[in-house]
């Protein structure tokens, strides 16, 4: 029996070597890359870059991470049928698309965060994210936090009502009834300024509204022109009623102050408006009468 | 991100006052309040009916079926999560057009609570000992009556601190009604942020609001036990 444990005791021990000359190991292991310096000395400057790092986490330095290659970070609400939504596991949509070209261009690597939209803005604005890009309409209020690129696309916004639904023709017939929309977007602050706080329903993403507005509980939608379509296409029983409400364009956030990075993806998206590739990926999306 | 710039006087009267903005913050709290004081009331009923249940059928035997259902009933609501409960209440089961929103909350977290009070009740008679209800029994109660008179109000007392603890946790658990478009103080939040981008000052009011309820309330209960407790010595 002594001898078992003794043994036990060995292997714990042997183990235990094992184990710290696997710790030895990596470290060993950034030595190897610049064998001239010692253990310490790579320590030390490996110290340093983290700490930079951490440095460069403010907004306006978050630009010289990015010019570098490396990755494009883009904050999205990936439920926006046809501009960004998810299909399969991936985040398909004109925005994601066109990023993916912007990224190319910038010899970046593109990486999609899917948030809630009004989590959008602010993750840019506190650099959380390099660029916002989820079908954004430049507006004076949203200017206030982020600074924005050209505008790369024409929106506008529409009603819908259910099929039945004979009492809404127009903005004006919405008064005093219920009206859907997405917290935060330019569609929830247009609805609000026309009928007022008390009539407005606003869900976490505009197929919640859809939802509501097929049961019955919701009057109408107020909502961007195109996801309106696709949400026609895949619903027979809610129509688009009166004429647009109003003419917004999107734009690219960027924290404010990055005018370099503004200045960067203003020449890429003129590029793939020059040669073809945006009108070919919008075309693709959203398929002219 | 550079805090302080959220903190500044134009931040604090672009987020409070323009639009009158800390309406949002008032409307937004009275519908927590009163979705959680009404599900707390409706809460207590439901827990305290299937609680008795549960304990009857542990202690004699009775009430098989009964104890059954109540059996069903917490297993479905402590196994599904709240969000996924409130939401099949809203789509599914009161999906008709005037089904008010409110109502759907407080049911839906009514529910949820009883299921959990249920079993604080239960432990709570189970936690006194069985001479306490032979003690009744020789006395002439019936069985009903030793539970109201002498087991029940012991019972309380030891389900008191428990009790409490679910109430504070259903008035946060409150927050996740902005799923069924219903305006909660923090939907009240989430809303002002959305309209001033600011990420820190909405964030931080809803969060010292929720915690100066809970305060009191921890305050009321320790004030609630201490006067329960003179009756022992």
């Amino acid at each position: 029996m002594k001898n078992v444990k003794k043994f036990a005791a060995l292997g714990l021990a042997a183990m235990m070597a094992a184990s710290m000359m696997g710790c030895g190991g990596s470290s060993s292991s950034t030595t190897t890359a610049a064998p001239e310096t010692t253990a310490q000395q790579t320590e030390a400057s490996t110290a340093e870059t983290t700490a930079k790092s951490e440095e460069t986490t403010t907004a306006a330095e978050a630009q010289t991470e990015a010019s570098a290659g490396g990755v494009l970070t883009m904050a999205t609400n990936a439920e926006f049928d046809p501009w960004e939504y998810h299909e399969g596991d991936k985040i398909v949509g004109i925005d994601a698309e066109v990023a993916e070209e912007i990224a190319k261009k910038l010899g970046m690597e593109l990486k999609i965060e899917d948030m809630s939209f009004d989590a959008v803005i602010p993750s840019v604005a506190t650099g959380k994210a390099d660029i916002g890009m989820a079908a954004i309409s430049v507006n004076e209020e949203r200017k206030a936090s982020v600074d924005f690129t050209n505008t790369y696309a024409d929106s506008a916004l529409v009603i819908l009502v259910q099929a039945s639904n004979e009492e809404i023709a127009s903005s004006e017939d919405l008064a005093g009834k219920k009206v859907g929309v997405q917290l935060g977007t330019t569609g929830d602050v247009t609805a609000t300024d026309i009928v007022g706080e008390e009539s407005m329903e606003r869900y976490p993403s505009y197929f919640e509204a859809v939802q509501s507005l097929k049961q019955g509980k919701i009057d109408a939608i107020v909502i961007d022109k195109a996801p309106a379509k696709v949400f026609l296409s895949q619903n027979e029983d809610i129509k688009q009623v009166g004429e647009e409400m109003s003419s917004e364009q999107y734009a690219i956030a960027v924290a404010k102050g990055n005018t370099e990075l503004v200045e960067k993806l203003n020449k890429a998206i003129e590029e793939l408006q020059a040669d073809g590739t945006f009108d070919a990926i919008i075309n693709k999306y959203i398929p002219a009468e | 991100m550079n805090l302080s710039q959220y903190l500044t006087k134009e931040h604090f009267y672009l987020n409070f006052i323009v639009d009158d903005r800390y309406m949002f913050f008032v409307n937004g709290l009275k519908v927590t309040l009163t979705v959680t004081l009404f599900a707390v009331l409706l809460g207590i009923v439901i827990g305290f009916l299937v609680g008795t249940i549960r304990s009857t059928c542990d202690k004699t035997g009775k009430l098989k079926v009964l104890d059954m259902i109540a059996r069903v009933y917490l297993s479905i609501i402590r196994g599904t999560p709240v969000v996924v409960q409130l939401m099949i209440m809203y789509y599914v089961i009161f999906s008709s057009p005037d089904a008010s929103k409110v109502m759907t909350a407080i049911l839906s977290f009514a529910i949820n609570s009883g299921a959990y009070v249920a079993e604080i009740f239960r432990s709570g008679i189970m936690s006194i000992d069985n001479g306490q209800f032979e003690a009744g029994r020789s006395l002439g109660f019936n069985y009903a009556q030793t539970i109201w008179y002498i087991i029940l109000p012991q019972a309380f007392k030891n389900a008191l601190p428990p009790l409490c603890n679910e109430f504070i946790a259903l008035l946060k658990e409150t927050s996740v009604v902005g799923f069924i478009a219903l305006q909660d103080l923090t939907r009240a939040g989430d809303l002002v942020r959305s309209r001033t981008y600011n990420p820190v000052l909405p964030l931080i009011t809803v969060a010292l609001i929720y915690w100066v309820i809970v305060t009191i309330l921890t305050k009321l209960v320790g004030i609630l036990e201490r006067r329960l407790r003179k009756s022992e010595r």
